[in-house]
């Protein structure tokens, strides 16, 4: 992992979405700045780091065939509850990032931490609420 | 191959006289029986596979089976159907001599697992959404019975641990509400429920001892697990294994244990531990711990050979890659396989010489040599999860 200095400029949200909607140019993207940041540093690049299409597949598969586990591999609910775009709609991000990433221990969530980053945590949310295929 | 010609050619043959003299040069039917099959489930694709195991081959593919993460598999009596229980709800009565679907319904929303009854005349399913657990006519699938599983804490709870017992009994624990229930299905149309409160917390799994005598939950909410003697019943439930893991952390559980199915060995049993990368082991008399075997991850699946003499064990992601092997007398390791990424089942074969594995992310079924360890053969499976041999309908609890 080569650590280089990125550049300055702070990305508008417009910039943002389009890396979200556009896998390629967010793996360009990525490609010139993908450690811009440390991983745990909350910088306002963070939530920049889209994963790289092959990390998103591998995202997209964990989440289908692991939280599956408990979640159901459609998402519509087992021991866990369902995480479809309607059962997440009034929960706020932070809530459901903090969710994935420290678990919650009464509710049999495990901690996420350590084997996913926030920035994909991030970007596995933004993916629910739009709804997976 | 031969075979999936012969139950073709065989129900074919059955319906019309045109092929005589065709495809069978005699007039004889070769009979083809279903001692040495299975079914495995393709998780991804909702569909399953009717495989022999004498000689490692698949029969037939069947579709249509709607969502089968977590499914698993009874089958009646004569081993001709197979009844699938799929994570959506779906219950599906599967022709496994002639490759085909018989029956299928939509009963629920969401749903865990099922059980068959001892007379066979009783399909169980245990189900999430709404909590509960519903009863068909095996034959019909028609409703018979239907269980809402509201605990005394007013919370309609979800099932698990469903599995049937001696008397024409199902017993079940609710998740939410910490019971445990058993229905006597006696009269059919109205089982008659005796509930256990209190049994600990947040029970998320069960098993029943082969000899259908003991009921052991497992509890995610708490150390321990909760054993009921059916037997015995009227004295209630029995904690053990409380000291288990007391004042050591607990490890994330990214997968909850499997309690189907019972390793023992002479007086002990072997169990998996929930948050903790350990075999327990359970002295069956007193049933009091009296060792933790460590192994490489949380373990799911803890299956003895059927001879008793080595332990299977697949473990919780992210350390599902693995198996190893426990020799039940040293309580040691004595193989580590690394059969590919998320090693999901295990079956033996019913004397114990070979076991099938499934293997997730390689699509692959493999089958082993239980006593060298050598890997006899792959089969091409998409997403395999559960594997289930048709020999599991002679069994209590299976």
């Amino acid at each position: 992992m080569i650590k280089r200095i990125n550049k300055k400029t702070i990305l508008s949200i417009s910039f943002l979405l389009s890396l979200l909607l556009n896998p390629v140019l967010a793996h360009s993207e990525n490609d010139s700045s993908e450690n811009d940041s440390s991983e745990n540093e909350s910088s306002e690049n963070e939530s920049s780091q889209t994963p790289s299409a092959e990390r998103q597949e591998t995202l997209i598969h964990l989440l289908k065939q692991d939280c599956g586990s408990c979640h159901g591999m459609t998402l519509k609910g087992g021991l866990g509850p369902a995480l479809l775009p309607e059962a997440l709609a009034d929960k706020p991000n932070y809530v459901l990032v903090g969710t994935i990433l420290y678990g919650r221990e009464t509710l049999a969530m495990p901690a996420w931490d350590g084997i996913l980053n926030k920035s994909e945590v991030e970007w596995l949310v933004a993916k629910l609420k739009e709804g997976i295929e | 191959m031969k075979k999936l010609l012969m139950g073709f050619v065989a129900s074919t043959m059955l319906s019309t006289s045109l092929l005589s003299g065709c495809a069978t040069s005699s007039s004889s039917i070769e009979t083809v029986a279903t001692g040495d099959l299975g079914v495995i489930i393709e998780r991804a694709t909702g569909s399953v596979r009717v495989v022999e195991h004498s000689t490692e081959t698949q029969l037939y593919k069947i579709d249509g089976l709607g969502d089968l993460s977590h499914a698993s598999i009874v089958f009646s009596r004569d081993e001709k159907f197979a009844y699938v229980f799929g994570r959506d709800g779906g219950l599906t009565k599967l022709d496994i001599l002639n490759g085909k679907i018989d029956k299928r319904i939509l009963q629920a929303g969401n749903s865990i697992g099922g059980a068959i009854s001892q007379d066979g005349r009783l399909v169980a399913v245990s189900n999430y959404e709404p909590g509960g657990v519903k009863v068909f006519d095996s034959d019909t699938l028609d409703l018979v019975a239907d269980i809402p599983a509201k605990g005394s804490n007013g919370v309609q709870s979800k099932v698990v641990g469903l599995v049937d017992a001696p008397g024409n009994k199902f017993v079940f624990s609710l998740y939410e509400s910490d019971e445990i229930w058993v229905a006597d299905l006696t009269h059919a149309s109205k089982p008659e429920i005796t509930k256990y409160k209190d049994i600990g917390h947040q029970p998320y799994d069960a098993l029943i001892t082969p000899d259908g005598r003991y009921y052991i939950a497992g509890l995610f909410g708490e150390d321990g697990m909760a054993l009921l003697d059916l037997w015995y019943p009227e004295k209630g439930i029995r904690h053990i294994l409380e000291n288990y893991g007391r004042g050591s952390k607990k490890l994330p559980v990214y997968k909850m244990p499997h309690l189907e199915g019972w390793a023992v060995a002479g007086d002990y049993a072997f169990v998996p531990a929930v948050g903790h990368n350990d075999v327990i082991v359970i002295d069956k008399k007193s049933w009091q711990q009296i060792a933790t075997i460590p192994v490489h991850g949380q373990p799911i699946f803890v299956m003895a050979r059927p001879d008793g003499r080595y332990i299977w064990v697949n473990f919780a992601f992210p350390n599902n890659d693995t198996l190893q092997v426990i020799d039940t007398e040293s309580k040691a390791i004595i193989k580590t396989l690394k059969p590919g990424k998320a090693v999901l089942h295990m079956e033996f074969t019913p004397r114990g010489d070979n076991v099938w594995v499934s293997v997730r992310d390689e699509d692959q079924v493999q089958v082993y040599d239980t006593g060298s360890f050598e890997k006899l053969e792959t089969l091409t499976v998409e997403k395999p999860s559960g594997i289930f041999f048709t020999n599991r309908a002679h069994k209590i609890g299976l």
